[in-house]
């Protein structure tokens, strides 16, 4: 499983109930589901990957998630999940705020603009990155909103939004050793290319 | 042309379709009979009216398994028949209504799946309806032998009009009756497109724990104004046709052609879009010139015309009548009255503070005229909120998983329409899966050969449940409760 569905993972309570949007073909769900009894929907637009969630007995539901979520009710889920897809909706912002109506908590997960190779590509190079985690040329890559961590967290403060947990992760980073791990853990904007926040707009406990 | 309609519906010119069919052997369940079903027991209707007794024509493909836990029910539309797949013969060139979806390794797969289909009561292809003989009517001419008949005997005796309006839910419960007949509990899936689709969502809510599959196919969980209105104009086709004789057509000898002819030009327009007819016959005229006269001109005009005709040789007027009030009733709220919490915009004043508000009156009757405008908006709002309560009301007890497919082109039963059912399953915690298809081909597109949209259904029949996803009594409770925080 991806590092940052793997992280997901933890910050989901056993049995909750869960809106995934962008579920792909349905991996993380489908994982929710079988492994902490989790139940919930998942948001999707590719056709492909919507016939490959519902193969797999999820609940998958068409829907362009810059239509917003105004379908769902205040606080229907305890958490909603979005795993790479923020930068690529029109309204990220506007996204960001819907989620926390529609649920308790959201994880959020998305590729770090700020990276040192995305950063090496247009500073030296003076192109547009290309990578792992932005694997697209700048004519055809569906990521319109890119940022880095640093900007996503000027945007939960511009809008009291809580960072309960944060994690910087690289794609690549299971062929690491321990010392290049701690290093990310330091210069994360620097040096981890795929950031998972754990957000709330309610007062914690 | 990689699809093959309805044959019911029609829409192909017949070479095409001829074609098409031949094409469409391959992988097909083959030569099927049909078999009736007697049910020698008062059925009582929802109109409040009994039939004596009934009898469902049915045809089955593929093979029941030892536990009875393969079997797939299929719902169908409005001018639809128990025949869905195979030929009736060898040499019978005209496949099943969905024979496309049904068959060999097809997205139901009779390999793998025991399908039933049945041919509900009131129409015309079998089973009790306005053209079988009326019991009643038998018993009464045994008192009056000497009555001398105007037609045929077994004309004479038929229900026509005295047939009772029978309702979706009525449908369901004979299906139901059937499922005993047949030994089947659970059903792994029912599955209907259209009014069928009415037909396979009533049963979720009507039998929850009889079926562990629902696929509602190109619905709505109750029909519009609009939708009513275009039934209207093809009922007073109809019933306006001197042919008619309020009903008895077939004991005066007469048949409301013009009348059917009419009502499914009507019909048939609400199932193609504008851009189907622009693609197929745009202004093409017949002669290449105009005649300025009334007869065919334009193509279009000759294709409904054709359709029509078609129509009206295989249909009977008071079934096609019977069907559109079915489908004009159809609210599986019905049972479920939603309890709408309408708080009084008054609030109570004391008498003491009565001087005080009438001064206020002045100053409130010109926000009254600015609010009016606002509540106009609201209204709206208002009357969607209510609706997802009910449609959640009669959702809440039900048990299976649900695929929902619409088709982007559909008008008659647009997307907006299956959302709202799934709005009101996801709303309840309901296990869901929805797809919005982008087909040309409007209403119609259920019954063609889309690879996207068989391929969700295959996938949706033969996927494993995951234990997170069964439907359990705990979940829907759970997620009330979150929502009450709201």
């Amino acid at each position: 499983m991806r590092m940052d569905h793997q992280l997901a993972e933890r910050w989901i309570a056993p049995h909750s109930h869960v809106l995934d949007l962008g579920c792909g073909n349905g991996e993380l769900l489908a994982h929710l589901q079988q492994n902490r009894g989790v139940t919930g929907y998942g948001l999707e637009i590719d056709e492909e990957k919507i016939n490959d969630g519902i193969a797999k007995g999820l609940s998958i539901i068409e829907q362009d998630l810059n239509d917003g979520l105004a379908r769902f009710a205040d606080n229907s889920f305890d958490t909603v999940v979005m795993a790479r897809a923020l930068q690529a909706v029109k309204s990220p912002d506007v996204l960001l705020l819907d989620m926390l109506r529609v649920a308790r908590e959201a994880v959020i997960t998305f590729p770090n603009f700020a990276h040192w190779q995305n950063r090496l590509h247009l500073g030296l190079k003076g192109l547009m990155p290309v990578s792992e985690a932005l694997p697209y040329e700048w004519y055809n890559t569906p990521n319109i909103h890119l940022c880095t961590f640093k900007d996503f967290e000027q945007l939960c403060a511009k809008h009291d939004i809580h960072i309960i947990n944060r994690f910087a992760v690289s794609d690549s980073e299971k062929g690491h050793t321990t010392l290049m791990k701690s290093l990310i853990r330091q210069a994360p904007n620097l040096l981890a290319d795929v950031a998972i926040y754990r957000v709330t707009k309610q007062q914690p406990k | 042309m990689n699809a093959r309609p309805d044959n019911t519906s029609d829409q192909l010119p017949k070479d095409e379709a001829d074609l098409t069919s031949q094409v469409n052997t391959v992988g097909s369940v083959g030569v099927v009979t049909p078999e009736i079903f007697h049910f020698p027991e008062p059925l009582t209707l929802e109109c409040n009216r009994t039939l004596p007794s009934f009898d469902l024509i049915v045809e089955t493909y593929g093979t029941l398994n030892h536990d009875k836990s393969n079997a797939i029910l299929i719902c169908h539309a409005l001018s639809g028949s128990h025949h869905a797949a195979g030929f009736h013969s060898a040499d019978d060139k005209k496949a099943g209504w969905w024979d496309n979806m049904i068959g060999p390794n097809k997205a139901i797969d009779t390999n793998q799946f025991y399908v039933v289909c049945v041919n509900n009561i009131g129409s015309c292809f079998g089973s009790t309806g306005p053209t079988t003989i009326n019991p009643d009517r038998v018993s009464s001419d045994e008192h009056h032998l000497d009555k001398p008949h105007t037609s045929d005997h077994n004309e004479a005796q038929v229900y026509g009009p005295d047939f009772p309006l029978v309702t979706i839910k009525d449908w369901v419960k004979t299906q139901a009756m059937l499922s005993d007949r047949l030994g089947i509990d659970i059903w792994h899936a029912i599955v209907g497109g259209s009014m069928g689709g009415m037909q396979a969502l009533q049963w979720s809510v009507d039998y929850p724990d009889r079926l562990k599959r629902c696929v509602v196919i190109a619905s709505t969980p109750k029909l519009s104004a609009q939708n009513i209105a275009f039934n209207e104009v093809a009922r007073q086709s109809i019933l306006s046709d001197p042919d008619f004789k309020d009903g008895r057509y077939l004991q005066a000898g007469t048949y409301p052609r013009r009348g059917l002819i009419l009502a499914r030009m009507v019909g048939h327009i609400t199932y193609l879009t504008d851009d189907a007819m622009k693609a197929k016959f745009g202004r093409d005229l017949k002669s290449g010139k105009f005649m300025y006269g009334y007869d065919v001109e334009f193509q279009v005009e000759s294709y409904l015309r054709y359709q029509g005709e078609r129509f009206s040789e295989n249909f009977d007027a008071n079934t096609y009548l019977l069907m559109t009030k079915a489908l004009d009733y159809f609210d599986p709220t019905r049972d479920y009255p939603a309890a709408v919490a309408t708080e009084s915009t008054e609030p109570l004043v004391p008498l003491e503070d009565s001087i005080g508000a009438s001064v206020e009156a002045t100053k409130k009757a010109t926000q009254n005229a600015l609010e009016e405008t606002v509540t106009a908006i609201d209204e709206g709002e208002n009357n969607r909120q209510q609706e997802l309560n009910a449609l959640k009301a009669a959702f809440a007890h039900t048990q299976c998983q649900y695929l929902v497919v619409s088709f982007t082109t559909d008008w008659r039963f647009a997307p907006e329409r299956s959302q709202e059912i799934v709005d009101a399953l996801m709303a309840t915690g309901k296990p869901v899966n929805y797809i919005n298809v982008d087909a040309p081909h409007g209403h119609d597109s259920f019954l063609f050969d889309i690879p996207r949209y068989m391929g969700a259904v295959k996938g949706f029949l033969t996927a494993p449940f995951i234990t997170g996803s069964l439907p359990k009594n705990s979940r829907g409770n759970n997620h009330q409760k979150t929502g009450a925080r709201s």
